[in-house]
């Protein structure tokens, strides 16, 4: 997908081609299993299936921070594109993860993030990661992006 | 979350006895299976600790760039930190992350990255570090981060 490229208004197809880019363009995402599951206006949905090699503590099973860290960050990413309308060159500038409770082991992880807002060079987002239940959240968190190129 | 596990897990605590007399730090790095994966390791050639992530495409969050995924960056920041914790106090479980702040100052290149914890403060049920993580020049870093643990 061309960096400029405006989405198409079918959210479905949209879906299907974000999934496309990040099996093909972001490596380390693909390695992950990351998808996303579901898109609105200015927010993304996206899923980590549990995975041993994630494990950040042997001893409970528990996922490492670093996982969580790279779901929120990938989720976070789209949130904007959705925002923007399209996908743009975008750079985390900082991200803030405040570790709620700790992930069940076994179960997948999901993350929603939210572009609340947006101006020429910046957006700013929360998200919060959980175990299907929003209300019920493994992390917080709250990060800024620099939009590189227009 | 500290039920006994289901399977014979590694025991850290033996394992830190270990590697706190033997320097053995790869046997510290290889039981937690998320450093194992991203390929970090504990080196000190300096007589500083230091932490190194090998470079592998499957780091990559940008194809096109190339650069380094940034949340890769935040687990090899947070592990930097966990094992500084490990070898430097007396605790004998992996400390749990409260929160954790990463400034992305740099895009990562494909190599490796080195990075370098170093704690704030410590108290008895909480501890505070700084870490940076650089490539080839540490006075230019490429991400930096402020951590919080507990220790139990």
């Amino acid at each position: 997908m061309a960096s400029d490229d405006t989405f198409p208004d079918d959210r479905r197809q949209m879906m299907e081609s974000i999934n496309g880019f990040l099996r093909d363009s972001v490596p380390h995402n693909h390695e992950l299993g990351l998808s996303v599951v579901d898109l609105g206006v200015a927010e993304a949905t996206m899923r980590l299936p549990y995975a041993e090699k994630l494990v950040g503590n042997p001893e409970t099973g528990v996922l490492h921070g670093g996982a969580v860290t790279t779901l929120i960050d990938a989720t976070c990413g789209i949130s904007v594109f959705m925002k923007m309308a399209r996908m743009a060159r975008i750079a985390t500038l900082d991200l803030r993860i405040d570790y709620l409770h700790p992930a069940t082991p076994g179960k997948e992880l999901l993350a929603r993030a939210e572009c609340y807002k947006l101006t020429r060079a910046v957006a700013f987002v929360r998200a919060l990661a959980h175990h299907g239940d929003p209300a019920n959240p493994v992390a917080s968190a709250q990060g800024t992006f620099i939009i590189v190129e227009d | 979350m500290d039920s006994t596990p289901p399977g014979p897990a590694p025991r850290i605590a033996n394992l830190l006895r270990q590697v706190r007399l033997t320097g053995e730090y790869h046997l510290l790095t290889e039981a937690i299976p998320y450093t194992r994966f991203l390929g970090i390791g504990v080196e000190n050639t300096t007589g500083e600790v230091l932490c190194r992530m090998r470079y592998a495409p499957m780091l990559i969050g940008n194809s096109s760039i190339p650069a380094i995924h940034g949340g890769t960056l935040g687990g090899l920041l947070e592990s930097a930190a966990i094992f500084e914790l490990l070898l430097r106090t007396q605790t004998d479980r992996v400390p749990k992350i409260i929160s954790i702040t990463v400034d992305f100052l740099r895009s990562g290149r494909p190599q490796d990255t080195l990075a370098k914890a170093t704690i704030t403060r410590l108290g008895r049920r909480v501890a505070n570090l700084q870490v940076q993580a650089w490539q080839e020049d540490r006075s230019r870093p490429i991400a930096s981060a402020n951590a919080l643990f507990l220790l139990s």
